[in-house]
């Protein structure tokens, strides 16, 4: 493109800018329709990221997840005492002044009404070992204190604890057929585990009528690259009927699910609201146009060419765009990054509290999508606006 | 009319289809005009004044016929050319000023020099010059709403006349005008015929208008009448 033509464009859409003021409610309402949009899509696809990223950091490269051969989740795995002892005494297992650091851990969902709704839903309680606060490199107690084992003591996620009713330190629980005393709340980096309440295995196991019996083995091991030497003595063992994940690997693939629905459902919905606002960019486009009939056929009828013409009417309705991309991008951030809240785990069938994530891809994405949506807005106007014959244009009042 | 013709016109006619009905404006009309004329084209509402001004203009196309402009033949262009040799042989000025509302009387009359390869400052240079010669060296920041419209149909003259056209094309001037500043741009068109040399085709109802001319032609129903020296 010619410095020439470059003038030309630069001449006419800085004319159709500042012509803007002259049609600032109509631009003012696709600008909100985009800003809309931008939201929408940048919120309902930061509750995928806040899902994802809940159980991103939850996994360690580190920790190996056993299950029974066959399950792909705790709710479908068994393991006995006995294999739990074998799995203990892997040379790959990660020792400390206690022994390996390994937590046999037994899973039951049970009712807690909502804070928000009061209505019954599903809540993990998680019974875990003596050193399973090892095995969760950030797990910290920030009220009361841990459980005393062997006692029917619980302590509670910090996100099960804010998304949840009565999970206040000091208070009783009626789980099973006992009453539970809370003694803390903990947090781990905003893991997956902060939306549990765990308490001693062993009395969990006699409170659920479950023997001796576990439903998952985590072992924290000597490093990361023992994960295949450890999966192979094992799968290797004929003792056990074992299936072997890294906690990293076993998250990624629950959190797949519901990363994939809501970013479907939240793209659709986009999608949809993206037709409507279409509709008002086009709508002020073409009256952005309309207005400017004898201008445009002005500068065509002094030599102006229709490039200069297409291209300042796009440019008009890009920054439109431009600007309702930002706006949409600074609300959604603004309302919604770091807003916690809780959602079904559809690979456990139980709540999983989480953060909304607003990330610089997600922002990036919004805008994108308002540049894209702005710039169908004036395609077909800035055509019209160039193919109209000349003649005609002038004798627009 | 002479034999150095500026603009020649060889069985020009126009046709516009309003729904199923063909509507014929204008009807073979042969036409030259000679360089450095100052021509009034008269004639009702609908005889085909404006559509015959548009031709020679190059902003609309014959239904047959040619047209040839300077030795060129401008109905056999392609829209990009016809645009480009519009901008550098025809200055437009129109009943109702045309100007762009948010520029100021200086980068209105810059507008076609934006189509040169003329640097920035060249372009302002002249733009001056062109309010100078219509007497509006001091209004050159106002922006069109801040002028009366004899003064705006000045700043349409300057930005007519500031590419140094090879034709001048005037539709109804002064027709909004009263008649003082009628007067006023009628003295600046005939000075520029006279004084600049500037070949000048001047579309009116008015006589009083017309009789500024050199030459009157009378167009009725699409077909030329009679020539009469003004």
């Amino acid at each position: 493109m010619s410095n020439n033509s470059l003038t030309q464009i630069g001449a006419i859409t800085s004319m159709n800018v500042r012509n803007m003021s002259q049609r600032a409610a109509s631009s003012i309402v696709a600008l909100i329709g985009i800003a809309g949009v931008v939201t929408v899509l940048i919120g309902v696809l930061s509750i995928a990221e806040g899902f994802r990223a809940v159980l991103e950091i939850s996994g360690s490269d580190q920790v190996a997840i056993v299950l029974r051969n066959g399950a792909t989740d705790e709710m479908g795995s068994g393991l006995t005492q006995e294999q739990t002892r074998i799995i203990a005494d892997s040379k790959q297992a990660l020792r400390d002044e206690q022994g390996p650091v390994v937590s046999p851990e037994l899973y039951v969902v049970v009712d807690v009404p909502l804070k928000s709704t009061g209505t019954a839903a599903n809540v993990p309680l998680r019974g875990v070992g003596p050193q399973a606060m090892k095995l969760r490199s950030h797990f910290k107690m920030v009220e009361g204190t841990n459980f005393t084992p062997g006692k029917f003591e619980v302590v509670v996620g910090k996100g099960a604890s804010m998304q949840f009713s009565g999970l206040t330190v000091g208070s009783q629980l009626r789980l099973g057929n006992a009453n539970w005393t809370i003694t803390g709340i903990f947090e781990d980096r905003g893991s997956v585990a902060e939306s549990e309440i765990w308490t001693d295995a062993t009395v969990l196991q006699g409170a659920y009528n479950r023997g001796t019996s576990y439903q998952s083995m985590r072992v924290k091991l000597t490093s990361a690259s023992a994960m295949q030497a450890f999966k192979d003595e094992l799968s290797t063992d004929p003792r056990l009927n074992i299936r072997v994940f890294s906690e990293k690997a076993y998250y990624a693939e629950q959190s797949k699910i519901l990363v994939t629905l809501v970013s479907t459902i939240g793209s659709a919905i986009a999608i949809l609201m993206g037709l409507g606002a279409i509709f008002a960019a086009l709508n002020t486009m073409y009256s952005a146009v309309s207005s400017r009939t004898r201008e445009i056929a002005t500068l065509r009828a002094l030599g102006f060419g229709s490039a200069p013409v297409i291209t300042s009417v796009l440019a008009e309705a890009l920054l439109i765009g431009l600007v309702g991309g930002v706006v949409g991008m600074v609300v959604s951030y603004v309302a919604f990054n770091g807003v916690r809240a809780s959602t079904m785990n559809f690979a456990t069938f139980s709540q999983l509290t989480f953060a909304f994530t607003v990330t610089p891809a997600l922002l990036v994405q919004g805008l994108i999508y308002a540049l894209i949506l702005g710039f169908i807005g004036g395609l077909l106007p800035s055509l019209r606006a160039a193919k109209l014959p000349i003649t005609t244009g002038l004798r627009e009042l | 009319m002479a034999d150095e013709s500026l603009v020649r016109l060889r069985g020009v006619a126009k046709d516009y289809k309003r729904g199923a009905e063909t509507v014929h404006v204008l009807h073979a009309l042969d036409l030259d005009i000679p360089k450095g004329d100052f021509l009034a084209l008269m004639g009702p509402s609908g005889s085909g004044k404006s559509t015959l001004l548009n031709l020679i203009g190059g902003i609309d196309r014959p239904t047959a016929g040619s047209i040839e402009i300077a030795g060129i033949r401008t109905d056999a262009m392609s829209d990009g050319d016809l645009g480009r040799w519009r901008a550098n042989h025809v200055g437009f000025v129109f009943q109702m000023y045309n100007l762009l509302p948010v520029l100021t009387a200086e980068r209105n009359v810059e507008l076609p020099l934006l189509l040169t390869k003329l640097p920035a400052a060249e372009r302002r240079k002249r733009a001056n010059a062109a309010l100078g010669l219509v007497g509006l060296s001091e209004r050159a920041q106002h922006k069109p709403r801040e002028l009366s419209g004899g003064q705006e149909q000045r700043v349409g003259i300057a930005r007519a006349i500031v590419s140094d056209p090879t034709l001048l094309l005037c539709d109804e001037p002064t027709g909004d005008l009263d008649r003082k500043s009628g007067d006023e741009i009628l003295d600046l068109l005939q000075a520029l015929n006279q004084q600049q040399g500037k070949t000048i085709i001047m579309v009116t109802h008015d006589p009083h208008a017309a009789a500024r001319a050199k030459h009157v032609l009378h167009l009725n129903k699409g077909q030329l009448g009679r020539e009469a020296a003004a």
